[in-house]
């Protein structure tokens, strides 16, 4: 009912544009320095854990490939979606579940304003649209960390480690794993709404309503992931 | 201290207008053997302050809850403007809506927005074609008319809980509702500002003859507000008239509400 809502209500008007771009900031803007460092880390580490084995068969200068690989097909887009649930599906569904038990959404509603159109489609579209962004930007700043990593313990150009990276890459790569991310931001911000807004009565409810948000879009990541790779597997 | 005239009006003038809200045999239940309505009846008419007084979880909340929408009923007509409102589509219903003003008990505030933005959010979305010198203008006058101009870019946070009503009462008012609800109005406030509470409510009830319902425990409130007074007990009416009428009515159990 609640997942049908959406579909029926982001069509009609009016569009809260306004609203719909400041969740942008707050879910998109806002979480690049977290997604930035956790991407920057992911590639770094990456790449230093695995120069050991692909030394062991001179396979050294696969390295770039590898981490360019592994980080956009299915560690930063996992990675990044999972911090998005924890730091954004929390954030929701505590925010509006505050809002409930405080009457805030009710007052809304008495207001003659339609609060599942206000709170609910304008993040849900925020999620949608910024989550992929996001993991777009982990991927760049992951691929970044991973010539850093090559760098600590050897020496090689800016230029050749990127065009080993953009020449290991193909568009099988990219699509599907681009594709999956608005079905996590989807999810993420579906979830953390859901609580929030359906929140019950009383203080303990709000701390509810974000831990669960948070874990079931954790678990809800693993499982559209877990789809997404039979699917790309099906199809390419 | 300023004395106040009390709001009590003509029975007789009163009898004669037609109702604006008239509740038919509503019933209300949470889950299985917890009725909290039991067909309930009750008009409230054009330009009259009715007050329902009752225990905790006698109804009275869930009553106005059902008038504006917010609860659906399990059974019963409410009739608001001559409009059955579990009839009518959405759209229908928000602009019924806007007639009705609802000030809640915390005030529920948008806590993310300041008390500008709190007036401005509900008056632009049902006024798109004014002007921001007109929308500006008149939340300052509705502020001023609820004593709080300066409190305009203060966050809900930094208000006392006076504060906080005062200001609920004025997003209510900048729609210019034909009819108040008030729920619980005056808990949980200092004797001094319930007192100025109920004055407030009482001189937006003459300044905009509005027609208000307010729930409250408060007896002072009830006596400086209220035209009527009904007494709800498990779900139904079980005793209604003027403040001094119930006063002294032979119920010992309706006595002690006044006690």
């Amino acid at each position: 009912m609640f997942t049908a809502r959406f579909f029926k209500e982001v069509f009609k008007s009016p569009y809260e544009i306004k609203e719909f771009i400041k969740q942008c900031f707050n879910i998109g803007y806002k979480s690049f320095p977290l997604v930035g460092i956790t991407g920057f880390i992911m590639g770094l580490v990456l790449t230093l854990q695995s120069r050991p084995t692909l030394a062991e068969f001179g396979a050294e200068s696969w390295l770039p490939g590898m981490v360019a690989l592994s980080l956009i097909r299915e560690i930063a887009p996992v990675i990044t979606a999972l911090i998005c649930a924890g730091k954004i599906g929390s954030g929701i569904g505590a925010e509006l579940g505050s809002m409930k038990v405080t009457e805030q959404i009710d007052a809304m509603e008495v207001s003659g304003i339609n609060p599942y159109k206000y709170l609910v489609v304008t993040r849900i579209l925020a999620t949608t649209l910024m989550v992929p962004l996001l993991v777009i930007f982990a991927d760049a700043i992951g691929i970044f960390g991973g010539y850093i990593g090559i760098n600590i313990h050897g020496d090689v150009s800016f230029f050749r480690y990127f065009s080993q990276v953009l020449s290991s890459l193909d568009f099988v790569d990219i699509l599907p794993a681009t594709i999956k991310t608005f079905f996590f931001g989807f999810f993420i911000g579906l979830i953390g709404c859901y609580n929030g807004y359906n929140a019950a009565n009383g203080t303990e409810s709000v701390g509810k309503a974000a831990n669960t948000a948070v874990v079931s879009a954790s678990l809800t990541i693993f499982i559209i992931d877990m789809l997404a790779v039979q699917l790309t597997d099906l199809f390419y | 201290m300023i004395q106040i005239e009390t709001n009590r009006k003509n029975n007789g003038i009163l009898n004669t207008i037609a109702p604006v809200i008239s509740i038919n045999g509503l019933h209300k239940s949470f889950g299985k053997g917890n009725e909290i309505l039991k067909g309930l009846d009750l008009t409230v008419k054009k330009g009259e302050t009715l007050v329902i007084l009752g225990k905790s979880g006698s109804g009275k909340s869930i009553t106005i809850k059902c008038i504006v929408g917010l609860v659906e009923p399990d059974e019963g007509e409410i009739n608001v403007f001559g409009s059955d409102i579990n009839t009518l589509d959405t759209h229908q219903l928000n602009a019924l809506r806007i007639r009705i003003g609802f000030l809640f008990q915390n005030a529920a505030l948008y806590d993310s927005m300041t008390v500008r933005q709190n007036l401005e959010f509900p008056l632009k979305r049902h006024s798109p074609k004014l002007s921001n010198k007109e929308v500006e203008e008149m939340i300052k006058e509705t502020l001023e008319s609820v004593g709080l101009a300066d409190a305009i870019d203060k966050m809900p946070s930094e208000l006392s809980g006076g504060m906080r009503k005062r200001i609920g009462l004025a997003r209510t008012l900048i729609l210019k509702p034909e009819i108040i609800l008030y729920d619980e109005p005056t808990t949980g406030l200092d004797t001094i500002t319930s007192r100025e509470i109920s004055e407030l409510i009482l001189d937006i009830q003459k300044k905009h003859k509005t027609t208000s319902i307010i729930i409250t425990h408060d007896m002072a409130c009830a006596k400086l507000t209220g035209d009527r007074l009904v007494i709800l007990k498990d779900g139904v009416i079980v005793a209604e008239g003027q403040y001094e009428e119930l006063e002294q009515n032979e119920d010992k159990w309706i006595r002690s509400f006044f006690l």
